[in-house]
């Protein structure tokens, strides 16, 4: 099996008058795990189909493997897809659905077999082959559409949210099997999902997009702790991050003021020179640390509501000045409604945003 | 929810016109009917149980039989050609053509109208003296002849040109809906994997479409059995006997030739036919619904 | 060599129209030729004299196209002994149609409310032979209606052609609404229950209001369907009644001695006219009738 890269240079993709992606770049290594994250509507699936040559691009190039394809026949350009609805051929057994493709290519019989054979093996479906699709479960049946493209033996897998009609097990099972299949196989792929867990738990880099434009590529710790701006923060992370509005202050060393609240911001990276314009700060709920009420650098909070969530429990508070938040505790914090309690902001952990741009300071 | 009584009195009371119809006219009708062919009726219905001695002589009359080659002629070819025609107007509307609207209009308005005119406007281009076959000849093609519609052995054949004419657009119009009702993604994962657009529709658009074939297929077939006013208006049956149809046998010998007892039994064995066809439909119709 | 290769883009933009591409619209283009065709030439001749249509250019656009054809159709042309043209078929058709399409509807929209919502015994059962009678040819119905109308006094009369159009048209108007209201959400109906509501209040009041599209579409249905019956007017109609289709046939096929071909298109596309103008006027309505009626079992 060949290795390829994916690479997109000004990419341009309308629907009529309607822009959906505009000077588009974007690189992915050979045998890389790319996440195509973004609320509904950015542009995710229309990107991706783009790659496999299922929409004419307005402007700019597409190549895999060094090769210009932009004009190429999907059939062409060594890519195999999964899809949403499977869209398995409803009358042909599992069978013939792998095999047919190759089939209608010229592939030799025993060579089909071989391939059908193998994807079967890894996919657990040698004992439905004979099946036809409407006799198996959502799982197999996606398993079935991965095994389909799987026999094609392409440098590049696309998926377009392959697990989104499935039951929230279901998912975590062939979310598994999915990132083991790409240990296995080293194949590149580029997987559309709106699910976080899922593109944090898959991707070697997620591209999170918004309104076609790719906000943030990067890996997803990154992503997770250092988001580009207040989109991406807010996007990526279950439950949210948290925004505090603001100004920055000098006195030594830089300190977030809020109100009467103070804070000192030692050991937080600058990416560009802090100015005195209005940011917003935000941090993750797990990050915010529960301190003695003596600590220099605590505030004092108090508990509005709590929310036991399984795992963890999420604590919903106030500071003096009626700014709210939340934060994260395990499942035997023992905080009630009504609790007066100290707080710390760790400097390393926050995001600072410029409150105007959006963007990270 | 239980009913109470008044209101399962309003909604009885709502059924029956439905009720009435049902037993007065379907199954009194239809038991009449079949009863009258078993007895030696002519003129007037009378009792005198006579067996299938109707049946014998219905076929041994040459003009029911000739009625029955020719709606076994007409039916096959109809039929075929409607769905085969019909099928491929609607796959090529499906191909993201320009003026789509306009051209489904186009295909479809024969619909819309009624046996009578069809027969009539099909009636006049056939013409031998002054239709198609004079705008060949005049045309320079001197040796063409088109004269199907004077000739015994194909007057049939006209009908079924006029009929195809009339009920293609029906067909493309129930194909088109199967057609749009195509997952997009089925398309598309057809495309990676390389298959060439007509083996899509070979191999797995129309499989998939066998609710769509049976639909149009049906509603032709039992157009098949109905067929008269076309006969009458374009062919009034001829040239002699040439043209007849089933139903107008039945409609001749109730109304002309004063012999219930046979047109009734030709009426019995059309019930039948039907019957025939659509049991079998309406049950795996039903099956397929409990299914899902 | 090598620097030229490499500055030509390794696949380039294909072109628009392919040959595959020209061969779907000469393909569209033929076929929607062989569809214009009659109502083409049924144009072009209903405004032609006879004398030149006797030259036999069928397709020639008319030399001096004149609508004397249309008025004499319409006027005087002659059915059998009378001579008073078709707009008496068209009166009688309008007669026959106006009362048959709105009592069908109304019945037939009543009997699909009872035998959706209404979980009565036997509604299944009921329909289904209802549905199984839709297929079943006239014929075998005819000849104990005419001897049941005859029994009852009425005969053949305006009155018995819609009794007998309200009869035929029951399976498929109950088909068409029973699928429609059993598409609604049932909580709409158990809502006005609980608010005292009773069956003909519910059905008057909420149901029909909701119906309209499907109004729409038995109307277009069933005025299409009525005025294009030719066998049923035939039967029961009677002298005084005979609807337009029945005229025309007379019209075109009883004439003795010399055909007036223009004459005989002319009335024909008089009497296409009103669905043409109901086909065309209502667009897809249409189409979706079509599909609703094609559920048909
Ligand atoms: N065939 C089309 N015609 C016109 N507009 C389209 C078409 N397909 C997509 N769009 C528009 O392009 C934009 C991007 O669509 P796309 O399907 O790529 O979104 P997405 O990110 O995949 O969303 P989702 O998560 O809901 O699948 C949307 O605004 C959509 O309305
Ligand atoms: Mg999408």
């Amino acid at each position: 099996m060949q290795k390829s890269s994916v690479d997109i240079r000004s990419l341009q993709i309308g629907f009529g008058g309607l822009k959906v992606l505009e000077n588009l770049d974007l690189h992915v290594g050979e045998s890389e795990f790319l996440v195509l994250l973004g609320p509904s509507g950015c542009g995710k699936s229309t990107l991706l189909n783009a790659i496999a040559g299922l929409i004419d691009v307005k402007g700019g190039e597409i190549h895999i493997g060094g090769r210009d394809v932009t004009w190429a026949e999907p059939k062409d350009r060594g890519i195999a897809m999964v899809f949403q609805s499977y869209a398995l051929y409803p009358r042909m057994s599992v069978r013939r659905n792998m095999s047919f493709g190759l089939k209608v290519a010229g592939t030799p019989q025993s060579e089909i077999e071989r391939r059908v054979g193998e994807a079967a093996q890894m996919l657990r479906l040698t004992s439905l082959l004979e099946r036809r699709p409407s006799e198996l479960s959502g799982g197999q049946r996606q398993r079935v559409a991965i095994g389909r493209a799987l026999v094609r033996h392409a440098g590049v897998y696309l998926f377009d949210e392959p697990l989104s009609n499935l039951d929230a097990q279901l998912r975590a099972e062939l979310r598994v099997e999915i990132k083991r299949l790409h240990a296995r196989l080293g194949a590149t792929m580029i997987y559309v999902t709106h699910d976080q867990i899922e593109a944090l738990t898959l991707a070697d880099r997620i591209a999170v997009m918004q309104g076609g434009v790719i906000q943030q590529l990067d890996t997803p710790k990154k992503i997770y702790r250092e988001p580009v701006n207040r989109f991406v923060a807010s996007f990526v992370g279950s439950p949210a991050m948290n925004f505090i509005p603001g100004r920055l202050a000098r006195g030594g060393e830089m300190v977030f003021v809020a109100g009467v609240n103070r804070l000192g911001l030692n050991g937080y990276v600058f990416r560009s020179q802090p100015t005195d314009a209005p940011v917003v700060l935000g941090i993750r709920p797990e990050h915010i640390e529960m301190t003695g009420a003596d600590d220099q650098s605590s505030v004092p909070a108090r508990v509005e509501m709590v929310e036991p969530m399984g795992a963890d429990t999420l604590i919903w508070c106030r500071l003096a000045d009626g700014t709210a938040f939340s934060f994260r505790r395990d499942a035997d914090a023992q905080v009630r409604a009504g609790d007066a309690l100290a707080v710390r902001f760790p400097a390393d952990a926050l995001s600072l945003f410029d409150e105007a741009s959006g963007q990270r300071l | 929810m239980r009913l109470s009584l008044t209101s399962r009195l309003s909604a009885i009371s709502a059924l029956l016109p439905a009720l009435l119809v049902m037993f007065v006219v379907y199954i009194g009708a239809t038991s009449w009917t079949v009863w009258i062919s078993l007895t030696n009726s002519r003129m007037l219905p009378n009792n005198n149980f006579i067996g299938l001695r109707q049946y014998e002589m219905l076929f041994n009359n040459d003009r029911w039989i000739t009625s029955v080659h020719n709606i076994v002629i007409y039916g096959v070819l109809f039929v075929s050609l409607a769905l085969l025609i019909g099928f491929l107007l609607a796959v090529a509307i499906d191909q993201r053509v320009r003026a789509e609207d306009t051209i489904r209009s186009i295909y479809l308005y024969p619909y819309s109208m009624s046996f009578v005119v069809t027969g009539l406007v099909w009636q006049w281009l056939l013409n031998p003296t002054l239709g198609i076959q004079h705008v060949l000849r005049s045309w320079g093609f001197e040796g063409a002849t088109f004269d199907w519609i004077v000739r015994p052995e194909t007057a049939i054949y006209c009908l079924v040109i006029a009929g195809v004419w009339q009920a293609s657009g029906l067909v493309m119009a129930i194909m088109l809906a199967g057609l749009r009702g195509v997952d997009e993604e089925i398309w598309k994962a057809a495309r990676v994997d390389g298959l060439p657009k007509w083996r899509v529709y070979v191999s797995i658009i129309i499989p998939m479409m066998d609710a769509s074939f049976a639909t149009a297929a049906v509603l032709l077939s039992t157009g098949v059995v109905r067929l008269y006013d076309l006969s009458v208006a374009m062919t009034n049956g001829g040239p002699g006997i040439a043209s007849e149809v089933p139903a107008k046998f039945v409609m001749d010998h109730l109304f002309e030739r004063a012999n219930i007892g046979l047109a009734t039994a030709a009426a019995t064995t059309m019930l039948i036919t039907v019957i025939a066809v659509v049991a079998p439909y309406l049950y795996w119709r039903a099956r397929k619904g409990e299914m899902r | 060599m090598t620097a030229v290769a490499q500055l030509l883009p390794a696949s380039r933009r294909p072109k628009r129209m392919t040959p595959a591409r020209w061969g779907l619209y000469a393909f569209i283009f033929i076929t929607a030729l062989y569809f214009l065709l009659p109502l083409y030439v049924m144009i072009v001749t209903s405004l032609k004299p006879m004398a030149e249509i006797r030259q036999g250019n069928l397709l020639a656009l008319p030399a001096a196209p004149s609508i004397d054809a249309w008025v004499k159709a319409w006027t005087s042309a002659c059915t059998g002994l009378t001579c008073q043209g078709i707009k008496i078929g068209f009166f009688n058709s309008l007669r026959i149609l106006v009362p048959s399409v709105g009592i069908s509807i109304l019945i037939g929209s009543l009997t699909g409310y009872a035998l959706s919502l209404w979980r009565l015994p036997g509604a299944n059962i009921l329909f289904g032979a209802m549905m199984v009678v839709a297929f079943i040819p006239y014929q075998v119905f005819i000849y104990p209606l005419v001897r049941v109308f005859s029994f009852t006094g009425l005969g053949q009369s305006l009155l018995t052609i819609v009794i007998i159009h309200t009869i035929f048209g029951l399976p498929t108007m109950t088909l068409l609404f029973r699928n429609y209201f059993a598409s609604l959400p049932v909580e709409l109906f158990k809502a006005a229950r609980v608010d005292g509501a009773g069956f003909y209040q519910i059905y008057a009041l909420i149901m029909m209001p909701m119906a309209t599209p499907m109004i729409v579409v038995a109307v277009i249905l069933q005025t299409t369907g009525i005025w294009n019956d030719f066998i049923l007017g035939l039967i029961f109609a009677g002298r005084d009644n005979l609807p337009m289709t029945v005229q025309l046939n007379n019209i075109v096929n009883s004439t003795q001695g010399e055909r007036a071909y223009n004459v005989d298109m002319a009335a024909t596309l008089l009497t296409a006219l009103l669905p043409l103008v109901v086909y065309f006027g209502s667009g897809r309505w249409f189409v979706r009738g079509i599909a609703a009626g094609a559920v048909k079992g």
